[in-house]
């Protein structure tokens, strides 16, 4: 599996929707996933990946970890991987 | 009704093992919080907190009393200890009958869960110490104080979460008000600063990684704390009666439920707490000098508990002081609302309003008169108290000048 596959999976599991309805381009807001969902969300990626995503609740923007859009967190998990990797 | 007096206090936190000495570090604006000392911590990701330093539990505490003893009951009998020495009441006789204990906490003896589980999970170990069960009961530190003191009335513990002192020392106020009984011992104590306790909260992402801002515009969360207040309520009359002196009087308790999410503070039910607590103290919004805010340092609670109380107190909140104690003592979870009734006391008594440390720049969502940077000499009549815990429990205290 891919990681792009694979987050949207995650995503659309805490999402409680089907694969096909998330897509690279849907926006994390947009897709119902609320903070709880979102702290969950991180934690799979975590657990999965075995890195650590440097979030929190109070300043997400401060993390620079992007969690706007599903895309944009498929490229941070791929950013955080290759690190691991390095 | 009766009225209600506080007659004693006492204390064990980040800033002091007494009343005076935190009452000094609050009035001096010195913070509790530093870096954490304990196994493993480099496997933390949070690594700061307002621990207490210095215990030395082996020297308080008799090797059968270790075995009991949980630290949050621990930190618990040594402010009861102070508490009911200060009050100076003896309950070893007939007042005894006429006497209960109420504490809050939310974990209850959570170090004694944390070291059970390494033992038998981390370390292969089959079995555990025998006494592990009343050891680390929530209600345990309630019966401890209840045993130590002779107090044989209703003896129980509330929990919930970070309004759990707050909640007890409601009840207490209640008991003491009907009539039901003469005294009580209330209060609460936590903790949680363990090292499974401390990678609970890490996984909410809501913890600062490096310090409570509580109400700046740069605030990134809370800070835990520890620790244990406890203090003697008494009917009025009876502290009167036999020339005790009082430290305050409790004038109202206001609780309500959001019925809304389980981490998310709400508005309304925040703000109907509050309102309850005037409305149950017959205390106008302008006769408030202080309030003591929850104040975490998070980014929803701050700015909640700013837009329930502007919602509550209109244009008199411009003669409200506030502030937030929880950088200086940290969040003490269920304890934490019985070590900001000192501060309280502090304002009510000496006329001193304990500062809210880390206030950077101010937050257009917060706007209200921030005690920052130092304590403020004010005198006031009456204060409120907040708390609003995770899962939508809110209870506010209300106090006027003794």
């Amino acid at each position: 599996m891919t990681i792009a596959h694979h987050i949207r999976t995650i995503i659309a599991e805490q999402a409680v929707l089907d694969l096909a309805d998330v897509s690279l381009d849907s926006r994390l807001d947009a897709l119902g996933l609320d903070s709880l969902g979102l702290v969950e969300t991180i934690f799979a990626i975590e657990e999965a990946y075995d890195v650590s995503v440097p979030f929190n609740a109070n300043d997400p923007a401060a993390s620079g970890f992007d969690l706007s859009t599903v895309g944009s967190v498929v490229m941070a998990v791929e950013r955080l991987v290759a690190a691991k990797a390095a | 009704m009766r009225r209600v007096a506080i007659t004693g206090a006492g204390t064990v936190n980040a800033l002091a093992f007494d009343v005076a000495g935190t009452l000094a570090a609050m009035s001096a604006g010195r913070c509790g919080i530093g870096a954490l000392e304990m196994r493993d911590v480099e496997r933390l990701s949070i690594r700061i907190g307002a621990q207490v330093r210095g215990w030395e539990a082996d020297a308080r505490f008799d090797r059968q009393e270790l075995t009991l003893y949980d630290r949050v009951t621990q930190f618990t009998l040594e402010a009861s200890r102070q508490a009911v020495a200060q009050a100076g009441l003896d309950f070893t006789g007939a007042l005894g009958l006429q006497a209960g204990v109420v504490l809050g906490t939310a974990a209850g003896g959570l170090t004694t869960w944390d070291e059970s589980y390494r033992a038998v999970y981390a370390e292969g170990k089959n079995r555990v110490h025998p006494l592990v069960v009343p050891k680390l009961m929530n209600s345990a530190p309630a019966s401890h104080v209840s045993m130590q003191t002779g107090i044989r009335g209703p003896v129980f513990t509330v929990s919930s979460a970070c309004a759990s002192s707050n909640h007890a020392m409601g009840l207490a106020f209640q008991l003491v008000r009907s009539g039901a009984v003469t005294a009580m011992v209330t209060g609460g104590a936590e903790a949680m600063l363990s090292f499974g306790g401390i990678k609970a909260w890490e996984g909410l992402r809501v913890m600062s990684p490096d310090g409570c801002r509580p109400f700046s515009a740069d605030r990134n969360g809370m800070v835990m704390g520890e620790g244990a207040a406890v203090f003697v309520f008494e009917d009025l009359d009876h502290a009167r009666a036999r020339g005790a002196g009082i430290l305050a009087e409790v004038a109202g308790f206001g609780m309500t439920s959001d019925a809304g999410d389980i981490v998310m503070p709400n508005v309304e039910g925040a703000g109907r707490a509050i309102a309850a607590a005037l409305r149950d103290a017959g205390m106008a919004p302008e006769e408030v000098g202080y309030v003591n805010a929850h104040g975490t340092g998070t980014a929803a609670n701050d700015r909640i508990e700013a837009a329930a109380l502007r919602g509550v107190f209109g244009p008199a909140l411009a003669g409200v002081a506030v502030s937030s104690t929880k950088a200086m003592h940290g969040h003490v979870i269920g304890g934490t609302g019985a070590i900001e009734l000192l501060a309280c006391i502090l304002a009510l008594r000496d006329g001193v309003i304990a500062p809210n440390l880390g206030y950077g720049a101010p937050d257009p969502d917060c706007a209200l008169d921030i005690v920052a940077g130092a304590a403020r000499e004010k005198p006031v009549a009456a204060v409120l108290s907040n708390a609003f815990a995770f899962g939508g429990l809110n209870a506010v205290l209300a106090l006027r000048r003794a």
